[in-house]
């Protein structure tokens, strides 16, 4: 990091930091059971669910696992897996 | 040159403000801060003053909206008294950090509670350890000047920091005194147009106060205290610039009134310097060797110049309206500090005066003295801080 005069960065680099290393619980959705109704989308704090060719995907490189998709699929269509390294 | 007019001291304000072509003010109404946001109200209402006024909810919305308007290289302004000010606080640390030039008046006002709208100076001073940097005024022409020196100041490229104008509610907001004011050419020479190297703007995005580490925040609240000591020295040459331009000079970052051979030197700041003053020259004719420090900048603060100052004194009594509870009055603290290393420093005292509005006289700045020398004669080198015009019935009496 740079001394810079009132700790001025530049702006909208967020995509650059893969906050997805952070994660100790890792949310799997089966294709099976989702209804595509998009909650996980709308409540996802990191914007880590995306459409993807029609279907609903989670975007590993962002996801913190937090689980809230998990706790709102109202399909239970998402579980949490522990990450293991 | 422009004119000289009997003006209230809040107008007095309100005009060096508009002087200075502030492009945003943001403020939220409290006693006695009100005549001067008002006035700057009516201003850009009726277009004799070309800004954004942003009427808000509270001082918090108020401190951010022009911390936001600074960081995007805009002049800014507001101003605020007692609650106002600590409700702005958490805004103001963060302005620090971000290098946001902009220039606020702190009317000052005692805070509560008890509830009470007169002066003392608790409410500038519970911002001294935030990095704004504060300069306290003995009358409204000083104000005046003050204003138009702070936004230099702040926006000064090695500074780049808030600046505070302290003056006390009521004493000089709401009296009237002769002021001179500049011209618009005249300030316009004085005080460029506001240009920083870096601000907000779609075109080439930018984030401020960014993260920092436990590797790199040390560095950055340093460099705040670099930009602290550099202004000492360039407060004191804008000072001069702008006395070249109005022909008064209230000395730098000290005024040092009549301390040549003193052997008791006061200090304080605000408007009671200017009764301090009538005290030493009716003192001086009685024959006593007395004098007076003002101190006009506060932070940073002018460790050296008051002790040329009062260097060969006895006693230094600090007259001060803040008390710092567990401890002592903050300016005898910050006196304290540095003298107390040197050899041959003069004995300081905490009086303790002022707050909440009660009055202080040149017959009580007189007793002061009185006791000064007493402790001298006694050979006190220190003493509990002195709670001046304290009535002690009331304490015999007890709480019900």
């Amino acid at each position: 990091m740079e001394l810079t005069i009132g700790a001025v960065v530049k702006g909208g680099t967020s995509l650059g930091y893969k906050t997805g290393s952070w994660r100790d619980e890792r949310p799997v959705l089966d294709m099976e059971k989702c209804k595509a109704c998009g909650q996980c989308e709308s409540v996802c704090p990191d914007s880590a669910v995306h459409v993807v060719a029609e279907a609903y995907m989670i975007d590993y490189d962002y996801c913190k696992g937090c689980g809230l998709c998990a706790y709102e699929c109202p399909a239970d269509a998402i579980v949490m897996i522990k990450e293991e390294k | 040159m422009g004119v000289v007019k009997v003006l209230e001291g809040s107008e007095a304000v309100a005009l060096a403000v508009k002087a200075c072509r502030p492009q945003v003010i943001s403020a939220y109404p409290i006693s006695p801060q009100t005549h001067i946001v008002e006035s700057l109200a009516r201003m850009a209402a009726d277009g004799e003053l070309e800004t954004q006024y942003v009427r808000v909810e509270s001082e918090f919305s108020a401190a951010s909206v022009i911390s936001g308007a600074s960081a995007a290289g805009s002049r800014a302004y507001t101003a605020s008294s007692s609650q106002g000010l600590l409700l702005m606080t958490e805004v103001l640390y963060a302005s620090v950090g971000m290098r946001l030039p902009f220039v606020i008046t702190g009317v000052n006002r005692q805070i509560s509670a008890p509830i009470s709208i007169q002066v003392d100076h608790q409410d500038t001073m519970s911002l001294r350890d935030s990095g704004v940097m504060q300069f306290y005024v003995e009358s409204s022409q000083e104000a005046y000047d003050t204003h138009i020196a702070a936004f230099k100041i702040a926006e000064e490229a090695n500074i780049l920091l808030p600046v505070m104008v302290c003056m006390d509610g009521w004493i000089l907001t709401h009296s009237y005194e002769q002021v001179s004011l500049l011209s618009q050419e005249e300030v316009d020479g004085f005080l460029p147009p506001f240009r920083p190297a870096d601000f907000l703007t779609i075109s080439d995005p930018k984030s401020w106060g960014s993260y920092a580490e436990e590797n790199m925040l040390m560095e950055f609240k340093y460099a705040v205290q670099q930009a602290m000591d550099y202004g000492k020295g360039r407060i004191k040459e804008i000072f001069s610039e702008l006395s070249a331009i109005t022909g008064r000079d209230y000395g730098g970052l000290i005024e040092a009134y009549r301390t040549e051979g003193a052997d008791f030197i006061l200090v304080a700041m605000g408007s009671v310097a200017g009764t301090a003053k009538e005290a030493v020259d009716q003192l001086r004719e009685a024959g006593k060797k007395v004098g007076l420090v003002k101190i006009r900048c506060y932070r940073p603060f002018p460790h050296e110049d008051i002790w040329e100052a009062v260097k060969g004194a006895k006693i230094v009594g600090v007259m001060e309206a803040n008390f710092s509870f567990g401890s002592e009055g903050a300016v005898s603290m910050d006196l304290k500090s540095r003298l107390c290393g040197r050899k041959d420093a003069p004995v300081v005292l905490d009086f303790i005066a002022g707050l909440g509005g009660r009055e202080v006289d040149m017959a009580g700045i007189a007793a002061l003295v009185e006791r000064m020398e007493k402790a001298s004669n006694d050979g006190v080198r220190m003493m509990e801080p002195q709670w001046i015009g304290l009535d002690p019935t009331i304490f015999s009496r007890g709480a019900k």
